[in-house]
Protein backbone atom coordinates (compact mmCIF):
# COMPACT_ATOMS: atom_id res chain seq x y z
CA UNK A 1 0.00 0.00 0.00
CA UNK A 2 1.46 3.78 -0.37
CA UNK A 3 2.93 5.11 2.82
CA UNK A 4 0.93 8.14 2.05
CA UNK A 5 -2.38 6.58 3.04
CA UNK A 6 -3.20 6.51 6.71
CA UNK A 7 -6.68 5.50 5.72
CA UNK A 8 -9.49 5.88 3.22
CA UNK A 9 -10.07 9.67 3.09
CA UNK A 10 -6.34 10.56 5.16
CA UNK A 11 -3.54 11.16 3.41
CA UNK A 12 -0.03 11.93 4.68
CA UNK A 13 1.07 14.97 2.42
CA UNK A 14 3.69 15.82 4.58
CA UNK A 15 7.75 16.04 2.94
CA UNK A 16 10.85 13.98 3.67
CA UNK A 17 14.15 15.93 5.04
CA UNK A 18 16.63 13.80 3.98
CA UNK A 19 19.19 16.02 3.95
CA UNK A 20 18.90 18.08 7.56
CA UNK A 21 21.70 16.69 10.12
CA UNK A 22 21.34 19.76 12.49
CA UNK A 23 17.84 20.49 14.05
CA UNK A 24 18.51 23.67 15.99
CA UNK A 25 21.27 22.72 17.38
CA UNK A 26 19.83 18.50 17.60
CA UNK A 27 22.17 15.97 15.70
CA UNK A 28 19.60 14.25 12.89
CA UNK A 29 21.72 11.50 11.32
CA UNK A 30 19.06 10.00 9.42
CA UNK A 31 17.02 13.52 8.60
CA UNK A 32 13.36 13.89 9.45
CA UNK A 33 10.16 14.60 7.76
CA UNK A 34 7.30 17.01 8.45
CA UNK A 35 4.07 15.23 8.33
CA UNK A 36 1.11 17.00 7.19
CA UNK A 37 -1.83 15.43 6.86
CA UNK A 38 -4.74 15.70 4.21
CA UNK A 39 -8.25 15.07 5.23
CA UNK A 40 -10.44 14.56 2.47
CA UNK A 41 -14.40 14.51 3.32
CA UNK A 42 -17.39 16.05 1.81
CA UNK A 43 -15.33 19.39 3.63
CA UNK A 44 -11.00 18.99 3.09
CA UNK A 45 -9.33 19.64 5.71
CA UNK A 46 -5.10 20.04 5.72
CA UNK A 47 -3.52 19.42 9.12
CA UNK A 48 -0.40 21.36 9.75
CA UNK A 49 1.95 22.24 6.88
CA UNK A 50 5.68 22.15 6.33
CA UNK A 51 9.19 23.85 6.88
CA UNK A 52 8.72 26.87 4.51
CA UNK A 53 11.42 25.54 2.05
CA UNK A 54 9.58 22.27 1.02
CA UNK A 55 6.27 24.53 0.47
CA UNK A 56 6.20 23.57 -3.30
CA UNK A 57 6.67 19.35 -2.19
CA UNK A 58 3.75 19.94 0.17
CA UNK A 59 1.47 21.54 -2.89
CA UNK A 60 2.61 18.43 -5.06
CA UNK A 61 2.00 15.93 -2.48
CA UNK A 62 -1.51 17.77 -2.03
CA UNK A 63 -2.29 17.90 -5.76
CA UNK A 64 -1.79 13.84 -6.03
CA UNK A 65 -5.20 13.98 -4.15
CA UNK A 66 -7.12 17.11 -4.79
CA UNK A 67 -6.88 20.22 -6.30
CA UNK A 68 -5.41 22.87 -3.19
CA UNK A 69 -7.58 25.07 -3.69
CA UNK A 70 -10.38 22.86 -2.96
CA UNK A 71 -8.92 22.97 0.86
CA UNK A 72 -11.62 24.21 3.24
CA UNK A 73 -10.14 24.62 6.40
CA UNK A 74 -6.37 24.19 8.09
CA UNK A 75 -5.90 23.12 11.00
CA UNK A 76 -2.48 23.72 12.91
CA UNK A 77 -1.91 22.03 15.88
CA UNK A 78 1.46 23.35 16.10
CA UNK A 79 2.80 27.09 15.38
CA UNK A 80 6.59 25.99 15.48
CA UNK A 81 7.78 27.28 11.92
CA UNK A 82 8.87 23.45 10.89
CA UNK A 83 5.41 23.15 10.56
CA UNK A 84 3.48 26.65 9.40
CA UNK A 85 6.84 27.65 6.97
CA UNK A 86 4.46 27.14 4.45
CA UNK A 87 1.24 28.53 5.64
CA UNK A 88 1.68 31.79 4.47
CA UNK A 89 2.05 30.41 0.73
CA UNK A 90 -0.32 27.79 0.99
CA UNK A 91 -2.91 30.39 2.26
CA UNK A 92 -2.13 32.46 -0.30
CA UNK A 93 -2.87 29.72 -2.66
CA UNK A 94 -6.33 28.49 -1.21
CA UNK A 95 -7.54 31.75 -0.32
CA UNK A 96 -6.53 33.76 2.59
CA UNK A 97 -10.15 33.73 4.31
CA UNK A 98 -10.68 29.92 4.51
CA UNK A 99 -10.43 29.24 8.46
CA UNK A 100 -7.81 27.90 10.34
CA UNK A 101 -8.47 26.13 13.35
CA UNK A 102 -5.74 26.95 16.13
CA UNK A 103 -6.11 27.19 20.11
CA UNK A 104 -6.10 30.47 21.96
CA UNK A 105 -2.06 30.42 21.91
CA UNK A 106 -2.18 28.82 18.75
CA UNK A 107 -4.13 32.15 17.73
CA UNK A 108 -1.36 34.64 19.40
CA UNK A 109 2.11 32.38 17.95
CA UNK A 110 0.46 32.72 14.79
CA UNK A 111 -0.08 36.18 14.95
CA UNK A 112 3.35 37.25 16.11
CA UNK A 113 4.62 34.86 13.15
CA UNK A 114 2.97 36.38 10.18
CA UNK A 115 1.11 39.51 11.31
CA UNK A 116 -2.15 39.95 12.93
CA UNK A 117 -5.50 40.01 10.93
CA UNK A 118 -3.80 38.32 8.28
CA UNK A 119 -5.38 35.05 8.92
CA UNK A 120 -8.95 33.81 9.20
CA UNK A 121 -7.91 32.18 12.92
CA UNK A 122 -10.66 30.69 14.29
CA UNK A 123 -9.92 29.43 18.51
CA UNK A 124 -10.82 25.74 19.53
CA UNK A 125 -10.56 24.33 23.03
CA UNK A 126 -10.79 20.92 24.44
CA UNK A 127 -13.31 18.92 23.59
CA UNK A 128 -14.89 20.97 20.65
CA UNK A 129 -15.60 18.92 17.75
CA UNK A 130 -16.17 19.90 14.13
CA UNK A 131 -17.80 17.32 11.26
CA UNK A 132 -16.05 17.04 7.90
CA UNK A 133 -18.83 15.16 6.36
CA UNK A 134 -18.60 12.15 7.33
CA UNK A 135 -15.67 12.28 9.66
CA UNK A 136 -15.48 13.92 13.52
CA UNK A 137 -12.63 15.83 14.52
CA UNK A 138 -12.21 17.02 18.42
CA UNK A 139 -9.38 18.43 19.61
CA UNK A 140 -7.48 18.27 22.63
CA UNK A 141 -4.93 21.05 23.65
CA UNK A 142 -1.73 19.87 25.14
CA UNK A 143 -0.07 22.91 26.16
CA UNK A 144 3.54 23.01 27.04
CA UNK A 145 3.51 19.87 24.70
CA UNK A 146 5.93 20.98 23.87
CA UNK A 147 4.89 25.09 23.17
CA UNK A 148 1.63 26.56 24.68
CA UNK A 149 -0.25 26.29 21.25
CA UNK A 150 0.34 22.45 21.01
CA UNK A 151 -2.96 20.90 20.44
CA UNK A 152 -3.75 17.07 19.36
CA UNK A 153 -6.58 16.34 17.01
CA UNK A 154 -8.47 13.26 17.21
CA UNK A 155 -10.65 12.15 13.98
CA UNK A 156 -12.83 9.84 16.05
CA UNK A 157 -14.98 7.28 13.47
CA UNK A 158 -10.91 6.33 12.35
CA UNK A 159 -9.71 6.32 15.66
CA UNK A 160 -6.42 8.34 14.92
CA UNK A 161 -4.86 10.47 17.26
CA UNK A 162 -2.71 13.08 15.40
CA UNK A 163 -0.29 13.84 18.25
CA UNK A 164 1.48 16.81 16.65
CA UNK A 165 5.14 17.27 17.64
CA UNK A 166 4.40 14.55 21.04
CA UNK A 167 5.61 10.80 19.90
CA UNK A 168 7.82 12.26 16.89
CA UNK A 169 11.29 11.15 16.12
CA UNK A 170 13.62 12.71 13.80
CA UNK A 171 13.79 10.07 10.97
CA UNK A 172 13.65 9.90 7.28
CA UNK A 173 14.87 6.25 6.51
CA UNK A 174 12.83 4.15 4.65
CA UNK A 175 9.83 3.61 6.77
CA UNK A 176 6.72 5.34 7.49
CA UNK A 177 5.19 3.24 9.80
CA UNK A 178 5.92 1.39 12.89
CA UNK A 179 5.36 -1.78 11.35
CA UNK A 180 8.47 -1.14 8.49
CA UNK A 181 11.20 -0.53 10.90
CA UNK A 182 12.53 -2.26 13.98
CA UNK A 183 11.39 -1.85 17.32
CA UNK A 184 14.28 -1.28 18.60
CA UNK A 185 15.69 1.43 15.70
CA UNK A 186 12.27 3.54 16.35
CA UNK A 187 12.78 3.42 19.94
CA UNK A 188 16.34 4.86 19.78
CA UNK A 189 15.07 8.00 17.56
CA UNK A 190 11.70 8.27 19.70
CA UNK A 191 13.82 8.74 22.92
CA UNK A 192 16.37 10.76 21.49
CA UNK A 193 13.26 12.43 20.89
CA UNK A 194 11.68 12.59 24.15
CA UNK A 195 15.20 13.60 25.88
CA UNK A 196 15.67 16.65 23.37
CA UNK A 197 12.05 18.01 23.33
CA UNK A 198 9.92 16.58 25.89
CA UNK A 199 12.04 15.94 28.92
CA UNK A 200 11.48 19.15 30.38
CA UNK A 201 7.75 18.43 30.43
CA UNK A 202 7.96 15.11 31.88
CA UNK A 203 5.31 16.03 34.56
CA UNK A 204 2.86 17.43 32.07
CA UNK A 205 2.96 14.10 30.06
CA UNK A 206 2.31 12.11 32.47
CA UNK A 207 -0.68 14.25 33.13
CA UNK A 208 -1.49 14.27 29.87
CA UNK A 209 -1.30 10.16 29.15
CA UNK A 210 -3.43 9.99 32.05
CA UNK A 211 -5.92 11.96 30.69
CA UNK A 212 -5.94 10.36 27.58
CA UNK A 213 -6.30 7.14 29.26
CA UNK A 214 -9.40 8.53 31.67
CA UNK A 215 -11.41 9.55 28.31
CA UNK A 216 -11.30 5.99 27.11
CA UNK A 217 -9.90 7.14 23.92
CA UNK A 218 -9.63 4.28 21.70
CA UNK A 219 -6.15 4.61 19.64
CA UNK A 220 -5.90 2.28 16.54
CA UNK A 221 -2.96 5.05 14.77
CA UNK A 222 -0.82 8.09 15.60
CA UNK A 223 0.15 10.01 13.55
CA UNK A 224 2.90 12.51 14.90
CA UNK A 225 4.22 15.82 12.68
CA UNK A 226 7.87 14.01 12.90
CA UNK A 227 8.89 10.22 11.70
CA UNK A 228 6.96 7.36 11.61
CA UNK A 229 3.51 6.71 12.17
CA UNK A 230 2.23 4.30 14.44
CA UNK A 231 -0.38 1.87 13.55
CA UNK A 232 0.85 -1.68 14.49
CA UNK A 233 1.06 -0.79 17.68
CA UNK A 234 0.12 3.01 19.02
CA UNK A 235 0.30 1.70 22.56
CA UNK A 236 4.20 1.08 22.22
CA UNK A 237 4.79 4.17 22.16
CA UNK A 238 2.53 5.25 24.93
CA UNK A 239 4.21 2.95 27.40
CA UNK A 240 7.53 4.44 26.21
CA UNK A 241 6.69 7.68 27.39
CA UNK A 242 4.60 6.09 30.23
CA UNK A 243 8.30 5.11 31.12
CA UNK A 244 10.37 7.81 30.04
CA UNK A 245 8.02 10.66 32.07
CA UNK A 246 8.41 8.70 35.67
CA UNK A 247 12.42 9.57 35.15
CA UNK A 248 13.16 6.77 37.58
CA UNK A 249 17.13 6.56 37.36
CA UNK A 250 18.71 2.92 36.18
CA UNK A 251 21.72 1.49 37.07
CA UNK A 252 23.79 3.40 34.41
CA UNK A 253 26.42 5.85 34.60
CA UNK A 254 27.40 8.51 31.85
CA UNK A 255 31.19 9.90 32.09
CA UNK A 256 30.68 12.93 30.21
CA UNK A 257 34.23 14.67 30.33
CA UNK A 258 36.67 16.37 28.04
CA UNK A 259 40.35 16.60 27.74
CA UNK A 260 43.13 18.79 26.91
CA UNK A 261 46.52 16.51 26.98
CA UNK A 262 44.65 13.70 27.71
CA UNK A 263 45.25 13.78 31.66
CA UNK A 264 41.65 13.82 32.53
CA UNK A 265 40.47 11.41 29.50
CA UNK A 266 42.87 9.24 31.63
CA UNK A 267 40.97 9.88 34.31
CA UNK A 268 37.91 8.92 32.95
CA UNK A 269 38.81 5.80 31.73
CA UNK A 270 40.03 4.78 34.95
CA UNK A 271 36.63 5.55 36.62
CA UNK A 272 34.59 3.95 33.80
CA UNK A 273 36.67 0.42 34.05
CA UNK A 274 35.88 0.61 37.74
CA UNK A 275 32.52 1.10 37.17
CA UNK A 276 32.39 -1.51 34.67
CA UNK A 277 33.85 -3.79 36.71
CA UNK A 278 30.83 -4.18 38.99
CA UNK A 279 28.44 -5.30 35.83
CA UNK A 280 27.10 -1.61 35.89
CA UNK A 281 26.66 -0.54 32.38
CA UNK A 282 28.16 2.73 31.98
CA UNK A 283 28.83 5.11 28.58
CA UNK A 284 31.99 7.18 28.05
CA UNK A 285 31.56 10.35 25.92
CA UNK A 286 33.91 12.88 25.40
CA UNK A 287 31.97 16.42 24.29
CA UNK A 288 33.94 17.25 21.58
CA UNK A 289 33.50 13.81 20.29
CA UNK A 290 29.90 13.66 21.22
CA UNK A 291 27.12 15.64 20.20
CA UNK A 292 25.46 17.10 23.11
CA UNK A 293 21.78 15.78 21.83
CA UNK A 294 23.32 12.28 22.30
CA UNK A 295 24.68 13.02 25.44
CA UNK A 296 21.45 14.06 27.08
CA UNK A 297 19.91 10.83 25.25
CA UNK A 298 22.31 8.67 27.51
CA UNK A 299 22.01 10.87 30.69
CA UNK A 300 17.69 11.03 30.34
CA UNK A 301 17.73 7.44 31.91
CA UNK A 302 20.95 6.74 33.93
CA UNK A 303 21.65 7.13 37.58
CA UNK A 304 24.94 8.69 37.60
CA UNK A 305 26.36 11.78 35.79
CA UNK A 306 29.89 11.90 36.03
CA UNK A 307 31.60 15.65 35.05
CA UNK A 308 35.14 15.83 34.10
CA UNK A 309 36.91 18.74 32.87
CA UNK A 310 40.54 20.36 32.70
CA UNK A 311 41.03 23.87 34.10
CA UNK A 312 41.69 26.28 31.31
CA UNK A 313 42.00 29.92 32.23
CA UNK A 314 40.39 29.14 35.74
CA UNK A 315 37.37 27.88 34.37
CA UNK A 316 35.76 24.48 32.66
CA UNK A 317 36.62 23.55 29.33
CA UNK A 318 33.92 25.68 26.58
CA UNK A 319 32.18 22.34 25.61
CA UNK A 320 32.10 21.26 28.89
CA UNK A 321 29.75 24.35 29.39
CA UNK A 322 27.79 23.15 26.62
CA UNK A 323 26.14 20.02 27.41
CA UNK A 324 25.81 21.41 30.96
CA UNK A 325 23.56 24.68 29.78
CA UNK A 326 21.77 22.35 27.51
CA UNK A 327 21.40 20.12 30.57
CA UNK A 328 20.21 22.51 32.97
CA UNK A 329 17.60 23.88 30.41
CA UNK A 330 16.12 20.09 29.57
CA UNK A 331 16.14 19.10 33.52
CA UNK A 332 17.17 15.14 33.62
CA UNK A 333 16.20 14.18 37.01
CA UNK A 334 17.08 11.88 40.14
CA UNK A 335 20.73 11.85 39.59
CA UNK A 336 23.85 11.33 41.69
CA UNK A 337 26.88 13.51 40.06
CA UNK A 338 30.43 13.76 40.68
CA UNK A 339 33.12 15.56 39.29
CA UNK A 340 36.87 15.28 38.43
CA UNK A 341 39.54 16.95 36.04
CA UNK A 342 43.34 17.64 35.81
CA UNK A 343 44.77 21.02 36.45
CA UNK A 344 47.73 23.09 36.22
CA UNK A 345 47.91 25.26 39.00
CA UNK A 346 44.76 27.09 40.22
CA UNK A 347 42.36 24.12 39.46
CA UNK A 348 38.85 25.68 39.31
CA UNK A 349 37.26 22.97 37.04
CA UNK A 350 36.04 20.81 39.81
CA UNK A 351 34.68 23.38 42.16
CA UNK A 352 32.79 24.65 39.07
CA UNK A 353 31.57 21.45 37.95
CA UNK A 354 30.22 20.63 41.51
CA UNK A 355 28.54 23.54 41.86
CA UNK A 356 26.35 22.72 38.44
CA UNK A 357 25.58 19.41 39.72
CA UNK A 358 23.99 20.88 42.77
CA UNK A 359 22.57 23.40 41.16
CA UNK A 360 20.63 20.71 39.00
CA UNK A 361 19.68 19.27 41.82
CA UNK A 362 21.28 16.03 41.97
CA UNK A 363 22.72 14.31 45.53
CA UNK A 364 26.87 15.24 45.14
CA UNK A 365 28.16 11.76 45.45
CA UNK A 366 31.91 12.63 45.96
CA UNK A 367 33.28 15.81 47.06
CA UNK A 368 35.58 15.26 43.53
CA UNK A 369 38.78 14.12 42.39
CA UNK A 370 41.83 16.74 41.56
CA UNK A 371 44.76 15.58 39.72
CA UNK A 372 47.68 17.91 39.19
CA UNK A 373 49.08 17.90 35.27
CA UNK A 374 49.51 13.89 34.49
CA UNK A 375 48.07 11.59 36.89
CA UNK A 376 50.30 8.84 38.76
CA UNK A 377 49.12 6.05 40.02
CA UNK A 378 48.02 6.67 43.18
CA UNK A 379 45.36 9.27 41.39
CA UNK A 380 44.36 5.97 39.06
CA UNK A 381 43.57 4.65 42.76
CA UNK A 382 41.53 7.44 43.59
CA UNK A 383 39.59 7.40 40.22
CA UNK A 384 39.17 3.93 40.51
CA UNK A 385 37.75 4.44 44.38
CA UNK A 386 35.74 7.04 42.90
CA UNK A 387 34.39 4.26 39.96
CA UNK A 388 33.29 2.01 42.91
CA UNK A 389 31.75 4.27 45.28
CA UNK A 390 29.39 5.48 41.79
CA UNK A 391 29.19 2.06 41.05
CA UNK A 392 28.07 0.59 44.71
CA UNK A 393 25.72 3.63 44.98
CA UNK A 394 23.96 2.49 41.82
CA UNK A 395 23.80 -0.84 42.89
CA UNK A 396 21.75 0.22 45.83
CA UNK A 397 19.24 2.11 43.81
CA UNK B 1 0.82 37.86 49.92
CA UNK B 2 3.45 35.40 48.13
CA UNK B 3 4.95 35.10 44.56
CA UNK B 4 4.24 32.04 42.83
CA UNK B 5 6.56 30.26 40.26
CA UNK B 6 5.58 28.24 37.19
CA UNK B 7 7.58 25.49 37.37
CA UNK B 8 7.00 24.96 33.62
CA UNK B 9 8.05 28.14 31.68
CA UNK B 10 9.27 30.33 34.52
CA UNK B 11 6.58 32.98 34.72
CA UNK B 12 6.20 34.44 38.05
CA UNK B 13 2.50 35.49 39.83
CA UNK B 14 3.13 38.78 41.45
CA UNK B 15 -0.41 39.50 43.11
CA UNK B 16 0.72 43.02 43.79
CA UNK B 17 0.32 43.17 39.52
CA UNK B 18 -2.25 40.81 39.24
CA UNK B 19 -2.89 39.89 35.63
CA UNK B 20 -4.60 41.52 33.63
CA UNK B 21 -5.00 39.49 30.36
CA UNK B 22 -6.51 37.02 32.62
CA UNK B 23 -8.32 39.75 34.22
CA UNK B 24 -7.14 39.30 37.45
CA UNK B 25 -7.07 42.45 39.09
CA UNK B 26 -3.47 43.72 41.26
CA UNK B 27 -4.04 42.93 44.73
CA UNK B 28 -5.30 39.07 44.06
CA UNK B 29 -3.57 36.54 45.74
CA UNK B 30 -2.25 33.18 44.11
CA UNK B 31 -4.48 31.45 46.57
CA UNK B 32 -7.14 33.50 45.63
CA UNK B 33 -7.24 32.99 41.77
CA UNK B 34 -10.04 31.12 40.33
CA UNK B 35 -8.91 27.08 39.69
CA UNK B 36 -9.55 27.72 36.00
CA UNK B 37 -6.90 30.69 35.70
CA UNK B 38 -4.09 29.62 33.89
CA UNK B 39 -0.43 30.52 33.32
CA UNK B 40 -0.35 33.78 31.12
CA UNK B 41 2.83 32.71 29.25
CA UNK B 42 2.53 28.97 28.69
CA UNK B 43 -1.13 28.18 30.15
CA UNK B 44 -0.09 25.75 31.94
CA UNK B 45 -2.76 25.29 35.32
CA UNK B 46 -2.20 26.32 39.20
CA UNK B 47 -1.05 23.25 40.26
CA UNK B 48 2.29 24.11 38.21
CA UNK B 49 2.86 26.75 40.07
CA UNK B 50 5.41 26.94 43.15
CA UNK B 51 5.86 29.68 45.86
CA UNK B 52 8.51 31.56 45.60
Amino acid sequence: MDNTIVCKGIYNVGVRDFEIRDFHGYSTYQGTTYNAFLIVDEKIVLMDTVKKPFTEKLLNNIKKFVDPKKIDMVISNHTEMDHTGALPHIMHYIGEEKPILCSKAGKKNLEAHFGKGKFNLQTVSSGEEISTGTKTLSFLETRMLHWPDSMFTYAKEDKILFSSDAFGQHYSGPAAFDDQISEEEMLNHAKKYYANILLPFSGLVKKLIKDVEDMKLEINTICPDHGVMFRKDPLKIINAYKEWCEQKPSKKAVVIYDSMWESTRKMADEIVDAIASKNIPVVSMNTRKCHRSDIITEVCDCGAVLFGSPTLNNNIFPALSDILTYMKGLKPKNKIGAAFGSYGWSGEAVGILNSYIEEMGYELADPGLKVQYVPDESDFEKCRELGLKIAEKLENL
Amino acid sequence: MDKYTCTVCGYTYDPKQGDAEGGIEPGVAFEDLPDDWVCPVCGVGKEEFEKE
